[in-house]
């Protein structure tokens, strides 16, 4: 591990020390055009999030509902690839803004660039970590260790259907957070309830070394606020990427509004 | 342990086949994959349901399948001896039936009350909906728009067997959708419904599941041929998409280092073209749909279109264990065009009297090119996996255009 404080932590530690809790965003890089990428990331960052997970598209998004499937196919068409991801990370870093990212995709385009090669790009452009969904515990050794050697943390997930035994093991290997994945199915689907869900994730949480953030089907600062008590953030996806959807490039004034609404709710828990 | 001992014993206990395979999914599915694993494993070891698959297999596919000695192409090519395992001659017209009916005998021994599966040209729809419909399960099969309009009547036999069809609109809208819509709606419902896979892919167990289930048919060819002939072919040949046919020939055959094992992938418009499946042939190594093995992608790892005139073989992946055995140089794989696959088509419906596949007529073609080359003792065995009636309207149209 690099002597780099990796931005994730000390987020992390700030908003714990003061009441709040991680306001975790995704958009899909590329999404509605390559150029649209850094206007929206400065655009989540100055709405108050705290985390950026930046979607990288790919062809077969199997574990993402229609919206961030629609995203990703709009990106493709419009040329955007995991370079032009790493292109607008640098620029985002050289305007000078330090919210921490993450590289949020699948496995395919992550090999085809090279792991070593990504790992060490991706550094010197200023992401903080991955979440490779397609990348479960038990294949992610040789993956984890490349990215930690470079300082940045793989992102592993507990879903629904994980038994205990197994959460505790990979609550045991998580890096940076733990990501809680608040229902069957795939993003942007609805949530039933988000005590029960809150619940679940505290047992998650219990067992894990790293802060634990909820995601899938978290759309409005009620729900975001209803999780607060149970962990240390939420991740707000699908209704970020429909406002990028009905809007386009124009959508970095709603995109802030949204944010900045879904921040308000995450402080003073 | 040799070569052969291997290979019978892949997978591994991770699901790898020497460098692939794997379970390359999302959280939400290790689960009920797991489950699986476990279940496949505890029916393989109990007599009984192994028995009861036999049963299915024996009434209701009319298994064994017979072995034809094809006379006339024999005669017609003038080289090695041409014999045809008939999986065209199972229930429902292909080897697909094998397979369906064994995970849905798993289902129903593993407690779960519902099926879904994907389809591509239908087949593995129909006889996924032909096994729902026999052991009473509600079943929907998940089937690109595209492929819905070019394989109507498909769709109505599923209809009529009681399965709900869903029409996918993501993506290509072909069978590469199917298979991530029907894992997202796994995802959301793995509790009570259990995922049929139609090929040797995707994600540990269904490669190791598929290739359980398939590998009657080379278990009944090689005893078959040593009955008949008192040996082993020279050459058995097979065509390739997902790869369920092919390994379910290849399988028995592997540990016989003097049988030469071909798949046969489709070369569509050509190679050159880029309009083709041939993914071992010309593809490279990647992660698609939970499985590490060759794959149709671009540079930045996209996956890309296949393209063939048989729609069962327009797949951008193959099975892992067909990548080991491709990498090891145990089999080796080649392609056919869709012209080739045509012209095949043609000549062994009017030497032999057999309709075959689309899919099966790549076999034949490169059955074809090697009978010639081989002496008249010599025996070549083709997977005659399944038969043609389906693909009527593609040759209908074809000799339309050309008349």
């Amino acid at each position: 591990m690099s002597e780099h404080i990796n931005r994730m932590d000390s987020m992390f530690q700030r908003v714990q020390s003061c009441q709040e809790r991680a306001l975790v965003t995704f958009l899909s890089a590329g999404d509605p055009t390559p150029a649209a990428t850094l206007p929206l990331l400065i655009a989540l960052a100055e709405g108050g999030a705290d985390l950026i997970e930046l979607g990288v598209p790919f062809s077969d998004p199997v574990a993402d509902g229609p919206v961030i499937q629609r995203a990703s196919q709009r990106a493709l068409a419009a040329g955007a690839t995991l370079g032009t991801t790493l292109e607008a990370v640098r620029a985002f870093r050289a305007a000078g803004f330090e919210t921490p990212l993450i590289l949020f995709g699948y496995l395919n385009p992550f090999l085809a660039y090279g792991v070593e090669r990504l790992v060490d790009d991706a550094a010197a452009a200023g992401v903080d970590g991955f979440l490779v969904v397609d990348l479960p515990l038990e294949e992610g050794a040789s993956w984890r260790a490349a990215a930690s050697a470079r300082g940045l943390h793989t992102i592993l997930l507990v879903s629904p259907t994980t038994s205990a035994e197994r959460a505790a093991e990979i609550g045991a290997a998580a890096s940076g957070f733990l990501y809680y994945v608040a229902l069957k199915g795939v993003t942007g689907s609805q949530v039933a309830d988000f005590d029960t869900v809150g619940q679940a994730a505290s047992a998650v949480r219990a067992a894990s070394k790293a802060p634990v953030c909820v995601g899938f089907g978290v759309r409005t600062p009620a729900d975001a606020r209803a999780l607060a008590r149970y962990v240390e953030g939420v991740v707000v996806g699908s209704a970020l990427v429909e406002a990028v959807e009905a809007e386009g490039e124009g959508a970095t004034e709603t995109v802030r509004r949204v944010v900045s609404g879904l921040k308000e709710a995450l402080r003073d828990v | 342990m040799s070569g052969a001992q291997q290979a019978a014993s892949w997978p591994d206990a991770a699901g790898r086949y020497g460098e692939f395979g794997g379970r390359y999914v999302a959280e939400t599915l290790m689960a009920p994959l797991l489950e699986l694993e476990r279940g496949f494993a505890s029916a393989m070891a109990d007599p009984a349901f192994m028995e009861e698959v036999r049963r299915y297999l024996r009434e209701h596919v009319g298994r064994p399948t017979t072995l034809t000695v094809a006379e006339n192409l024999t005669r017609h090519l003038g080289g090695a001896t041409i014999v045809l395992k008939r999986e065209d001659l199972c229930h429902t017209g292909a080897h697909k039936i094998n397979n369906t009916l064994g995970q849905c005998l798993l289902a129903r021994r593993m407690g779960k009350r519902r099926i879904i599966a994907e389809t591509g040209a239908g087949q593995h729809g129909v006889a996924t909906a032909t096994a729902a419909a026999l052991l009473g399960f509600p079943c929907r099969v998940f089937m690109g728009r595209l492929d819905c309009e070019r394989q109507a009547i498909n769709v109505l036999r599923m209809k009529v067997l009681g399965a709900e069809v869903v029409p996918v609109d993501s993506g290509s809208r072909t069978l590469k959708d199917a298979i991530n819509e029907a894992m997202r709606t796994w995802a959301a419902e793995v509790d009570d419904t259990f995922y049929c896979f139609g090929s040797a892919a995707g994600p540990h167990p269904y490669p190791w599941i598929v290739r359980t289930f398939q590998s009657v048919i080379g278990e009944e060819a090689r005893a078959q041929c040593l009955e008949r002939f008192g040996r082993l072919p020279e050459q058995v040949v097979a065509c390739v998409g997902g790869g369920s046919n092919a390994i379910g020939l290849f399988h028995a055959f592997v540990p016989d280092a003097g049988v030469g094992l071909v798949g046969v992938e489709a070369g569509g418009h050509g190679i050159a073209s880029l309009q083709h499946a041939a993914t071992i042939s010309a593809g490279s190594v990647g992660v698609l749909h939970g499985s590490r093995s060759y794959v149709l992608q671009d540079a930045w790892g996209q996956i890309q279109e296949a393209h063939s005139i048989s729609a069962g073989l327009d797949y951008p992946g193959v099975g892992p264990e067909h990548a080991w055995l491709a990498s090891t140089g145990r089999a080796s794989y080649v392609s056919v065009d869709d012209e080739e696959a045509l012209e095949a088509f043609h000549l062994v419906a009017r030497t032999e009297g057999i309709l075959t596949a689309l899919e099966t007529a790549h076999a034949f073609a490169h059955a074809i090119r090697l009978a010639p080359t081989l002496p008249k003792e010599a025996l070549v065995l083709v997977g005659s996996s399944g038969r043609g009636d389906k693909d009527l309207n593609t040759i209908a149209a074809r000799m339309e255009r050309e008349a």
